[in-house]
């Protein structure tokens, strides 16, 4: 039975010949902004990498307040490649993160969200509060003092949230406190929830990606660029960028270990130099800025609720932005450049602070 | 051809040549709008009230039940010995945690050590003489005070009180 064979066979029961079609007819736009193509692609193969390492650590990784450090340490200290795995799942989810916001504005400032693409958009800024979701509730299950803390504050704000807040906060933690209930909980958001409601999404972003193809930015002409073919050309491009990443994350593995720090102490004090994951630092540095008051309100609760705003704004954004208005234009991108002025001033201050 | 173009007309309407009787037709037809109505309505019903019946016990099991902890009205906090002056330490009051704190004119004080911003665990800075919370640079002086960084209220105080050896915490 040669090759043929086997194709014709498939191609009369699940129609291979259609999908390879599909994938054949994929082209992508060759011009000066191109390289920004490559984030999507990135942040997936990433994700591929928390997939598989995520599997791997669940084979020892044990779910409770007694054991969960424990465990975490006997990943690194005993088993085999334990410290490579646990130190790639942690390195890939950061990279993922970095190339998902890379991704997100350079799709934010070529205008690839407008019509027809707006639910293209939505989904991605779902996926965006699905990533962060994941690094929430993963950075608490290897139960050290550093994530105790995050989580205590990270559930607290949610908690601050007028009317829903508190019965919110009850449900991630499991009760009033963080506790053992919380790990639980956190640890089945990671393995399942997300990862189900995260893949469902995954797929209806690629489907509407292959369906409108890929978006041309305003200052270049649809019409005159030039195309490449997706199979084989830009997949193999892809190629190259991913054996990369993977080189990138086993150095910064074996250079940069993750740590795991101290286990977590129900009645200890904060340590000094607390500080979150840098992908909230710019928030973090912001509660910590505002001041007690502002008005009549709890300066943290203005500042909760401001951010929340802003999160909304993302998620619309395609609605918002009308391309027969320029001057809206105009306003979207100098508000998404003070955006990222913001986050960026913001971390480093976070960091150095 | 015109009766038949009549025919097909009224049948498209709906009265079939079968039954010529345009009130007995129209009255099958409101019987058989008002029973298809009916039909919906009542699997609408069943079905909400399968998803009813469905969610309910789902959204009830993933919010967690209440634990009523007996509540605990004093402490023992430590003991003087243990406690160097200008220096705190962190105790159990119940399950939430509390700071006691030896000034350094010796004087005992206690705290919960739950920072009102944000829930971090507050602690005792001896060079500054006051309490500090690390996650965002809260700080209160040494009567529960917030005076300066984000908090918005005072640490509730406890009151202090030694037997021999032992501090005894309570509630106010």
């Amino acid at each position: 039975m040669n090759a043929e064979t086997v194709r014709l066979w498939l191609d009369d029961r699940i129609g291979i010949g259609s999908i390879a079609a599909v994938a054949r007819k994929k082209e992508i736009p060759v011009h000066r902004h191109s390289i920004w193509y490559y984030f999507g692609g990135m942040t997936l193969f990433l994700f591929s990498v928390q997939v598989g390492t995520g599997i791997l650590l669940l084979l020892y990784y044990r779910p409770s307040a007694e054991t969960a450090f424990e465990s975490v340490q006997f990943i690194v200290t005993e088993v085999k490649f334990g410290w490579l795995i646990r130190s790639v799942h942690s390195w890939s989810a950061n990279l993922m993160i970095a190339t998902l916001f890379i991704h997100m504005f350079s799709v934010f400032f070529m205008k690839a969200y407008r019509r027809p693409r707006e639910m293209t958009w939505v989904s991605g800024v779902l996926l965006l509060f699905l990533a962060v979701g994941f690094g929430f509730s993963g950075y608490l299950l290897p139960w050290n003092k550093l994530a105790f803390f995050a989580t205590k504050v990270g559930t607290e704000i949610a908690g601050v949230i007028p009317l829903v807040g508190r019965p919110m906060l009850r449900f991630l933690r499991g009760g009033e406190d963080v506790t053992g209930a919380t790990l639980t909980r956190f640890f089945g958001f990671h393995v399942a929830v997300l990862p189900a409601i995260t893949t469902a999404i995954i797929g209806a972003h690629l489907m509407l990606v292959q369906m409108h193809g890929m978006s041309v930015p305003p200052g270049v002409d649809n019409e005159k660029v030039k195309r490449m073919k997706f199979i084989p050309n830009f997949l193999l491009r892809d190629l190259i960028g991913w054996v990369l990443a993977i080189g990138a994350l086993a150095a910064l593995a074996a250079l940069f270990p993750w740590e795991l720090g101290e286990k977590a102490d129900a009645f200890a004090s904060a340590p000094a130099g607390i500080r979150p994951e840098w992908y909230f630092l710019f928030m973090f540095q912001t509660l910590k800025f505002i001041p007690a008051k502002i008005l009549f309100f709890d300066g943290e609760v203005v500042g909760i609720l401001a951010f929340g705003l802003g999160g909304l704004m993302l998620f619309i954004l395609p609605f918002l932005d009308k391309p027969d208005k320029p001057r809206r234009k105009t306003v979207i991108t100098v508000i998404g450049v003070i955006v990222v002025i913001y986050i960026v001033v913001l971390t480093i201050i976070g960091y150095l602070g | 051809m015109k009766t038949e173009s009549h025919q097909d007309s009224l049948e498209q309407k709906g009265e079939c040549a079968q039954c010529p009787n345009r009130t007995h037709a129209a009255e099958a037809e409101h019987d058989g709008k008002g029973r298809r109505r009916f039909l919906n309505y009542l699997l609408g019903t069943g079905f909400g009230a399968t998803l009813i019946a469905i969610f309910y016990p789902i959204i009830r099991f993933i919010t967690p039940p209440m634990i009523i902890e007996a509540t605990q009205n004093s402490v023992t906090a430590g003991k003087i010995n243990e406690l160097a002056v200008n220096s705190g330490k962190i105790f159990k009051f119940g399950n939430k945690p509390g700071i006691l704190i030896r000034s350094a004119s010796g004087e005992l004080k206690a705290f919960s050590a739950v920072c009102t911003h944000l829930d971090c665990i507050v602690q005792y800075e001896p060079e500054k003489k006051q309490i500090s919370c690390a996650c965002h640079n809260g700080q209160y002086n040494l009567s529960g005070q917030n005076i300066g960084g984000p908090p918005p209220r005072p640490l509730e105080e406890f009151v202090v009180n030694t037997r021999g050896e032992e501090i005894i915490v309570s509630k106010a």
